[in-house]
């Protein structure tokens, strides 16, 4: 009896300590985007706010985490990259349903939750990156093309199971079908000049040296490429190469996005919110693109000048909850073509 | 050992009886090996809850591949690092040849280097677009790949490199102790008996410190399972690579722990296999005699042959990689990111020492306990519990924290139950929810290398210690741990070394706003951006150098007899 009131005393004592710093203005986020690229943003907020932002930066075995500290989670907000992750914890049942004008005003429908359960926060496009001397513009102007006969032995990608992969396959899914999917896979599969390897950038590099002709990356590799001071000869790969946004005169390009979403059980929710809103504002937006080259996602925000330098272009507006679903069809798709091989 | 337990008992007049068992031994042995095994069974746990069957899919299209290639993986690095951790610490402590005493040490150094910066290292300087290559163009005119072949380093055969690169040392390290520990009268009658110094090597050195170089060997191949890193960036399908594809992409945690528990029975299977080879070996020294080692002066020819031997695994797994890191790092030159990094490089240095010193305590106790009391089921169930090592990094930090998040909620709900007071996550989210993990996940290196030089002692010391009146304990601390010491170091050394690298643990158990050199690593190198990452992978190399040099000072002195 004793030692269950000591123990109950001490326990009693560690919960008011917790109590008394869960009091102070703060909000708990768990990130998969690397603490380089956002801690500018969540600093300015701090600053503007006088809101604590602490961080784990998590980038397989967050969900893992949510699900285990259950209830007791001390974590508020999520941000990551990609759909799928977002879609991932809303299948989980993990995130809330939050409603914000401001965010409703900011983020165009189709790149948040229809009940608020997750919030888009940039965008970028999966484009292609052709070299300029090699390739002529028509060789290239849709997905579709990358996996044709023209294009053997042409192309460079990096892992066909990295996520932006698998969610430009399912997009393809959503689009024409798992059939063609698999088609189209089996195609690009066959153009591959080299065993998939490498993230966007290095696909870039190998288009400047020659070992292929064109490749598939997000956009902002090229905003870091053309701007990067610290690895000058970056500069000349990127001047080595011109975009293509695809499918311009059908579906539009594929465009995935980068989001957060307020979790169950969030005992800081007005922050979190407060949080996700000035990502979306005009200061945040600004860093995004600064820092890393992403499509801001209010429409009406002002462009980076490099990312204004590429152009309008038309975007699919297949809904993202679909392209998330078709994730593991694509996922599956890769396995079955032996992408990686 | 049974009859030295018998002894032991009726030397303290304990007559054998039912409750022989509950002593502090037994029952703290069971204890740690009860908290090792948690997350283990939670990972199995997790591959019963319900999720998609993955099966049919993977067997019609890449199980063959991911088991292809994983035993492709595995069997060239062993290969590797068995030919050169062996080959270098045998002649290495039985020859004399320029640059022996450098190399002692130095062997040692590409264990500092994570297997994913290497890799990172290696990819710059060979790919295509890399120095090498370019050179080559430019001397021969070739314009295109077509034009002329080059290894893929992105390859099979270049992560088996990278790995062999920085994993013999775990081969070098094992089978050197046990060289040294070696008495030299064995190989002495093996050449009156008329065998040369070759087959000397393979007939009598060799499977004496056969058990030894198995666990460098097993720490190696679990070590290989398990990497991520290098064959996620090489893109070749192993196992493990598998295992995340499906637990990511495919949202499938039970599949993916479904996956896990296979390999955690193919490790199974290959331990048992080993041990079922050796079964009715016994490796116990027979003779205290222990002269100085001979030292063999190497002619011209071979003495070259050993420099040359011994220098390039340190050049291609260190020296190289470490320039390289070196002058991205001067390149790269930040003062705010310096002081960034030498905060983390507290952070890591911290958390490695604590858990080092742990993990060797733990271990030896349960080495011991297994010792005292040669019960089967304690046998298995500490064996199982240092099995953390052959679980892939992430699924095991999964399991940590479905353990952690468990206790935490049960104790919460209890609380709230019996006092009406919510005491919300104790260990969950907390450095000692890290350091649990790293303990969980390298038992398996302090454990074995104690089991191993224990194995050595003859019962026949125990034995005598307990008949003259001490107990347990005091047998341990002054006849084990003195003779035992240099194992015990190397798995200090072994074990923060690790911990300095350890990544996917650190990143999903760790505190708010909290760091280390590997995850700041992490988050750069995770966008291929070597240069900013190049301090701290530094930082990890400098820290790593330290224990290496104490560990070859203290392997030098642990051949008994000699101080």
């Amino acid at each position: 009896m004793s030692f269950k009131k000591i123990t109950g005393m001490a326990l009693g004592a560690f919960c008011v300590t917790m109590a008394a710093s869960a009091q102070a203005e703060e909000v708990n986020l768990y990130s998969s985007r690397q603490p380089f690229l956002i801690n500018p943003l969540l600093e300015a907020f701090t600053e503007e706010t006088g809101v604590k932002v602490n961080m784990v930066y998590i980038k397989k075995g967050m969900l893992e985490r949510i699900k285990a500290e259950g209830e007791n989670s001390p974590a508020d907000l999520i941000l990551t990259s990609d759909i799928g992750k977002l879609d991932n914890h809303v299948q989980a049942g993990l995130l809330k349903a939050t409603s914000s004008d401001v965010l409703k005003e900011k983020i165009p429908s189709q790149y948040r939750h229809p009940d608020g359960l997750w919030y888009g926060l940039t965008t970028r496009a999966r484009i292609i990156y052709a070299h300029n001397k090699r390739v002529k513009p028509e060789e290239v102007q849709t997905y579709e093309d990358l996996a044709k006969p023209h294009m053997e032995g042409r192309v460079c990608t990096r892992s066909g199971k990295h996520e932006y992969n698998v969610s430009l396959l399912a997009s393809i899914v959503a689009a024409k079908g798992e059939e063609y999917a698999l088609e189209w896979a089996k195609g690009l599969k066959k153009n591959l000049a080299r065993k998939p390897q490498g993230n966007d950038r290095a696909q870039v590099k190998a288009v400047y040296q020659g070992e292929c002709d064109v490749s598939l990356g997000n956009t902002y590799y090229m905003g870091k490429m053309v701007t990067n001071e610290k690895n000058p000869e970056q500069k000349d790969w990127a001047a080595s190469v011109f975009l293509v946004f695809p499918n311009q005169a059908d579906r539009g390009t594929h465009v995935n996005i980068s989001g957060g979403g307020v979790l169950k059980g969030a005992m800081n929710e007005a922050n979190a919110i407060k949080l996700l809103e000035f990502l979306t504002g005009p200061k945040a937006q600004a860093l995004y693109a600064e820092g890393n080259f992403e499509y801001p996602i209010d429409e009406n925000a002002k462009l980076h000048p490099v990312v204004a330098s590429w152009g309008k272009f038309k975007a699919d507006e297949m809904d993202l909850t679909k392209i998330a679903e078709y994730r593991k069809i694509a996922t599956r798709i890769m396995d079955k073509v032996r992408y990686n091989n | 050992m049974n009859e030295a337990v018998a002894t032991a008992n009726m030397a303290q007049g304990v007559a054998k009886n039912r409750w022989a068992w509950l002593n502090v031994w037994t029952v703290g042995t069971v204890l740690i090996a009860l908290m090792a095994v948690a997350p283990i069974c939670a990972v199995i746990y997790l591959s019963l809850t319900p999720g998609d069957d993955i099966w049919s899919h993977l067997v019609e299209t890449v199980l063959t591949d991911y088991i292809s290639n994983t035993l492709l993986l595995m069997i060239f690095v062993a290969l590797g690092t068995l030919s050169i951790g062996v080959g270098s610490a045998w002649v290495v402590s039985m020859c004399r040849f320029p640059g022996k005493k450098i190399f002692e040490w130095a062997l040692l150094l590409p264990m500092a280097m994570p297997a994913y910066v290497i890799a990172y290292v290696y990819t710059d300087i060979l790919e295509y677009a890399g120095p090498i290559q370019t050179m080559l163009r430019d001397i021969f005119g070739w314009e295109t790949k077509r034009e002329y072949w080059f290894p893929e380093i992105r390859s099979l055969g270049g992560a088996a490199s990278m790995m062999t690169l920085v994993l013999y040392p775990y081969v070098y390290l094992l089978s050197r102790a046990a060289f040294l520990e070696q008495s030299v009268c064995v190989l002495e009658a093996s050449r009156v008996l008329g065998r040369g110094p070759w087959r000397s090597f393979f007939s009598v050195a060799l499977p004496l410190a056969r058990p030894a170089i198995v666990i460098g060997l097993s720490l190696v191949m679990m070590e290989t399972l398990n990497d991520f890193g290098t064959v996620d960036f090489f893109a070749v399908n192993t196992f493990t690579l598998g295992i995340y594809d499906v637990w990511l992409n495919m949202n499938n945690i039970a599949g993916a722990a479904q996956l896990s528990c296979m390999l955690l029975f193919f490790v199974m299977f290959l331990i048992a296999a080993e041990r079922f080879g050796r079964r009715k070996q016994k490796f116990h020294h027979t003779t205290s005699k222990y002269k100085a080692l001979p030292g063999y002066e190497l002619p011209f020819k071979f003495a070259l042959l050993a420099t040359i031997g011994c220098a390039l695994p340190i050049v291609l797994g260190f020296v190289l990689p470490a320039g390289v890191l070196f002058y991205y790092a001067i390149i790269h030159y930040d003062p705010y990111a310096t002081s960034e990094v030498l905060g983390h490089a507290g952070n890591s240095a911290l958390l490695s020492v604590v858990a080092a010193v742990l993990a060797i305590a733990i271990g030896t106790f349960m080495a011991y306990g297994v010792r005292l009391r040669k019960e089967k089921t304690l046998k298995f169930m500490v064996r199982f519990a240092s099995l953390g090592y052959a679980v892939p990094g992430s699924v095991l930090a999964v399991g940590v924290l479905v353990t952690l998040g468990g206790l935490d909620n049960g104790i919460d709900a209890y609380m709230r139950e019996n006092w009406g007071i919510s005491t919300g996550l104790i260990f969950s989210g907390t450095i000692a929810a890290v350091t649990y993990g790293y303990l969980v996940r390298f038992l398996a290196l302090s454990f074995g290398s104690v089991e191993a030089s224990l194995g050595k002692v003859t019962p026949n010391m125990d034995g005598a210690a307990r008949s003259l009146g001490h107990g347990a304990f005091a047998t341990l601390r002054k006849i084990h741990v003195p003779i035992i010491r240099g194992s015990m170091l190397t798995a200090v050394m072994m074990v923060f070394v690790d911990c300095m690298k350890e990544l996917p643990i650190t990143v999903i158990l760790r505190p708010f706003n909290f760091h280390t050199l590997a995850t700041y690593v992490h988050q750069y190198a995770s966008d291929e951006q070597l240069g900013e990452a190049s301090l701290a992978a530094l930082a990890i190399v400098g820290f790593g150098i330290f224990p290496v040099i104490v560990l070859s000072i203290a392997i030098n002195k642990s051949r008994p007899g000699h101080h």
